[in-house]
């Protein structure tokens, strides 16, 4: 069957043929958008040019080297997926988790939402137009990602968890380094946030653009910032807290209209809760170990979990099956929110103009790396 | 050799149970725990009834269709399906078996159209069939693969070699 041909008995002028070497697409995904004057009447979204059968890969490897491999999901917050999978792992095997542990893995998971959002800001402000913003979303990213070279030894793929907790310990002056981070982000923050909002140009391309109904969103299965900004505020870390977000205080952002201003909002407000989440951890850091008693071996016995936690993008899955005895898992199946959330972006585009597609796009944060697998 | 998967019972039973068990009657086949998870076993015939039923009964209302994947056993495949509701904190895990020589189920499309692409996925990796799906055209691999990549038949480049069992 051929996907490209657009629906009979409406008059298509042009197919344009989006990707996937379009840079506003965010990476290797490919749009083909039937248009009428300048309207889109359909969109077919293809995607898979970055599928590396991840799922299946994570059957032949033994479950410490996965942790590698969920890095490479979504590149841009390698250690919320990589949180997911050894808290899968943990709950197979009844492995208990120091607090130390909990709370860095916590401080980590939310410096890399901050860092993620900063990433979305800038973009998504290069497809509305505004240039600034994304000189200043990396500035501040950099400085996050050298805060993570310093614990982890890596920029991006850190594979810092480990089942049972995190592979060392946080060096002596991070306590001091985070605390002066978390100032320099918070103004940096809001130097990009009053750019945005000032520019009329912003507001314009993004208010009461590509609305999003809450009964849409929930049918489609779209989760995270992009579910929030339609009203519904459903968030894991409230709906059924893990690790210790129970402890913490944050609330959580709920756009009213669901339009692309409203996901961009719901991110902003989510840097300043990640950055309150931060900075109560840090008073809280607990002293302690940061290995649990786990097995060198790692041989869950016969079982299978669905683990989900709250990735900058939405709710991350793993469903992992394990036969027992082995050290590798008989499946892995991950459920990405951007995969998810990209599959609302048809209905989404049916009815506007070709340049509000691009804006559209970008609101919805997608990373391939975890669409495709 | 029928290699199937044993869940661990740790919790006896939960307030949901009874109201599951009033909502799919008959079509229910079993019932089991798999830590927080209720699972059910439903042949795939009813799959989509149940669904419809899970998702509109009122005090069920799962709304949520979060993930939708296929296990391939050898001897048979699982389709699994973790559902969860927003407006009650509760969720729930359905099972159809499909035999290794008949992989069709029907597709939930109707009732969540957010399996789309969840089912092209399966029917991408494992060769399953949803029947009544709109559009089953490769996803993640292109037009003209050849096999299927998810299952355990497919051979794999020699990993297990390289890293030394």
């Amino acid at each position: 069957m051929n996907t490209d041909q657009a629906p009979l008995g409406e008059r298509v002028d042009l197919l344009v043929n989006m990707g996937p070497q379009h840079p506003s697409t965010h990476g290797v995904f490919r749009m083909v958008l039937s248009l009428e004057g300048e309207r889109i009447i359909d969109c077919v979204p293809h995607i898979g040019y970055l599928h590396r059968g991840s799922e299946r890969l994570c059957e032949g490897e033994n479950y410490s080297q996965i942790i590698t491999l969920f890095d490479r999901l979504d590149y841009i917050s390698n250690i919320n997926n990589e949180q997911c999978f050894v808290m899968a792992v943990e709950k197979l095997m009844g492995v208990q988790v120091p607090p130390r542990a909990e709370y860095v893995r916590v401080i980590l998971s939310e410096l890399n939402r901050i860092a993620s959002h900063m990433l979305f800001y800038g973009t998504f402000a290069i497809d509305a137009g505004a240039m600034t913003p994304i000189m200043i979303g990396f500035r501040d990213r950099e400085l996050i990602q050298a805060l993570f070279e310093s614990v982890t030894g890596a920029r991006m793929m850190h594979n810092y968890l480990r089942i049972g907790g995190v592979k060392e310990d946080v060096p002596e002056w991070f306590k001091l380094d985070l605390g002066r981070l978390l100032d320099q982000l918070r103004a940096g923050f809001r130097e990009a946030e009053d750019l945005l909002n000032g520019s009329d140009v912003f507001l314009e391309r993004t208010m009461g653009v590509g609305i999003l109904p809450a009964e849409a969103a929930l049918d489609y299965g779209v989760t995270g910032p992009a579910l929030r900004a339609s009203g519904v505020g459903y968030d894991v870390r409230r709906a059924e807290p893990y690790s210790v977000y129970p402890e913490l205080e944050f609330d959580i952002p709920v756009g009213k209209v669901g339009d692309c201003y409203d996901r961009y909002w719901v991110r902003m407000r989510e840097v300043e809760q990640s950055l309150r989440i931060v900075e109560q951890c840090l008073e809280r850091l607990p002293e302690g170990p940061i290995m649990g008693k786990a097995p060198r071996l790692i041989r869950p016995p016969k079982g299978e979990v669905y683990v989900r936690t709250e990735n900058p993008r939405g709710e991350l899955g793993v469903y992992l099956v394990s036969q027992g005895g082995s050290g590798y898992p008989y499946r892995v199946k991950i459920r990405g929110p951007s995969f998810c959330n990209l599959m609302a972006l048809r209905q989404l585009l049916r009815g506007v103009y070709v340049a509000d597609s691009v804006v559209i796009l970008g609101s919805l944060d997608i990373v391939l790396g975890e669409v495709d697998r | 050799m029928a290699r199937e998967p044993q869940t661990r019972a740790e919790t006896s039973s939960s307030p949901l149970e009874p109201r599951v068990r009033e909502a799919l009657g008959q079509r229910l086949q079993e019932l089991s725990y798999s830590f927080d998870e209720m699972v059910l076993r439903i042949p795939r015939e009813e799959m989509v009834e149940c669904c419809r039923l899970l998702k509109t009964t009122p005090g069920l209302d799962f709304k949520l269709l979060r993930c939708l994947s296929v296990v391939d056993y050898v001897d048979f495949m699982e389709v699994v399906y973790h559902l969860s509701s927003l407006s009650h904190p509760h969720k729930v895990t359905l099972k159809a078996r499909l035999p290794a020589e008949d992989l069709r189920v029907p597709t939930v499309t109707t009732v969540w159209k957010g399996a789309d692409w969840h089912e092209r996925e399966g029917h991408d990796l494992f060769g399953v069939l949803f029947e009544g799906h709109p559009d089953l055209s490769p996803l993640l691999l292109y037009e003209g693969f050849e096999g299927y990549p998810g299952r355990k038949s497919y051979p794999m480049p020699e990993q297990r070699e390289l890293y030394g069992e």
